[in-house]
């Protein structure tokens, strides 16, 4: 369960609101409205003032490398310090390294590929493997199929699913209306109209 | 002692070479003509002045104004490494870094080398002791310069590599991990090549100053040895603390990379 209060993310008022285990929250709002912001002040990666708390256990009374290995950000724009993927990956167990590998589809070679020659979408689908091969507890995800053909996008979906399944939250960005309609239990907008007021999250229909 | 003394004549026709810098820069128009002008002036100026006091600090051969003169020379190392950054890392910051990595170093190498080595009598003769520092405190604070140049450079370049690490649970010191061994390097490197070519190639200023003054030129060789050595591990040792310092003034205390720390500053007192 990830509850956030009164976060503070610049030029938004102060928001609230909860993802309870298994749940998925469609964070929505123009382009520069902030979504980015938040998932990065959920993620403790820009200073924001306000509470976040996980399974009972707060941000601030956390080393912050200990909160972003419960709290994953993955950026839509995934970034690489080595020449191939493999150097990036977290040390963890080569099994679920596999599994997730299969689950999207992305073949063992790439990972000792150089990592520009690989695709855009590749290069996406990677990134969302390494972020869940130390299995964070939650995951807020920018756009993760934003680069994404409809197959590796409705096998992504599947993941992210899966992962819902065994009791992770999730915090998803992304424009595509029928994925939220898919995926969210909940959305929230976000404006900076208005006008200090708390967003409650809203159930989607 | 037994050199040539230097009329101010002699100095006027050496400075006649600044003709050339000025017609180059004139030629081609690089706009450096008052650059130079004022470069020069300053050298002749500061060498001038630095001769009077040294001479006042020879004469009175206290421990105090040795001191305080060492003194003098680490702040003004400080405030130089500072006028070297390109990136706007957060400028009292990095003066309070770099002179208290170079205070540090400037004493334990001084001490090593004078109050250890070399140990002359007494042991704070200026005339040992503020040559060896002035030569140990410039090379570090270049060392020290390069390395907080080097990083920051760095960490704009290879921000959403460095954030990516961060996000993925990395604390500061590995996420940075990239940009702080080429910093490291680049402070290293020059040293390197000094003791590699040195004797060889240049003829350093110490040894040549010696052997013009009349000094056994084997004698000069074994002094700018130590010298080098001294040198060597100083600018070592400050590479490292600034390296280390400069990761802590480039995040904050949750891990986060703070590029502009000027700028942060104004937005969490806004918050």
């Amino acid at each position: 369960m990830l509850r956030v209060e009164r976060l503070q993310v610049a030029g938004l008022p102060p928001l609230s609101f909860e993802v309870a285990d298994g749940e998925c929250l469609a964070v929505e709002g123009a382009s520069g409205a902030g979504k980015t912001l938040l998932l990065r002040a959920i993620a403790d990666l820009d200073p924001a003032a306000g509470d976040v708390v996980v399974d009972g256990e707060e941000r601030r009374e956390m080393p912050a490398h200990a909160w972003r290995r419960r709290v994953r950000y993955c950026a839509a724009e995934p970034a690489w310090w080595t020449d191939t993927p493999r150097g990036c990956l977290p040390v963890s167990n080569p099994a679920r390294l596999d599994r997730l590998m299969q689950s999207l589809d992305v073949d063992a070679t790439l990972l000792d590929r150089p990592v520009a020659v690989l695709s855009t979408g590749e290069r996406q689908r990677l990134a969302l493997v390494r972020a869940l091969l130390d299995e964070p507890k939650v995951l807020l995800l920018d756009e993760p199929t934003g680069a994404l053909d409809p197959q590796s996008s409705a096998l992504t979906e599947e993941l992210i699913r899966f992962q819902m399944l065994s009791g992770h939250s999730v915090v998803l960005v992304s424009h595509d209306r029928a994925q939220v309609e898919r995926l969210a239990h909940a959305r929230l907008l976000l404006s900076k109209a208005d006008n200090g007021k708390t967003n409650d999250r809203v159930r989607a229909s | 002692m037994s050199y040539v003394p230097l009329t101010p004549l002699d100095i006027l026709l050496a400075a006649a070479l600044l003709i050339a810098n000025g017609a180059i820069s004139w030629g081609f128009r690089l706009g450096l003509e008052k650059s130079i002008a004022i470069a020069a002036a300053r050298m002749v100026v500061q060498l001038a002045l630095i001769g009077i006091v040294l001479k006042f600090i020879f004469a009175q051969s206290s421990p105090a104004w040795t001191v305080a003169f060492a003194l003098v020379m680490v702040a003004a190392a400080g405030v130089e490494v500072v006028a070297r950054q390109h990136r706007s890392l957060d400028g009292w910051r990095t003066m309070g870094l770099s002179t208290a990595t170079l205070l540090f170093i400037g004493t334990v190498v001084t001490v090593l080398g004078v109050g250890v080595i070399i140990t002359p009598d007494p042991w704070y003769a200026p005339r040992y002791m503020l040559p060896i520092l002035g030569m140990v405190l410039g090379n570090t604070m270049t060392a020290v310069a390069l390395v907080l140049d080097g990083l920051s450079e760095a960490a704009n370049r290879e921000r959403s590599a460095i954030e990516a690490r961060l996000a993925l649970g990395a604390p500061r010191f590995e996420a940075l991990g990239g940009p702080l061994r080429s910093a490291l390097r680049t402070g290293m490197m020059p040293m390197l090549n000094a003791m590699a070519t040195t004797g060889l190639v240049a003829l350093p200023g110490m040894m040549t100053g010696q052997i013009i003054a009349g000094a056994d030129p084997v004698g000069a060789a074994k002094y700018q040895m130590l010298i080098m050595f001294l040198i060597a591990g100083a600018t070592a040792l400050g590479s490292f603390l600034a390296a280390l310092g400069g990761v802590v003034l480039l995040t904050d205390e949750r891990h986060r990379l703070r590029l502009g720390q000027v700028s942060n500053a104004k937005e969490n007192a806004r918050v």
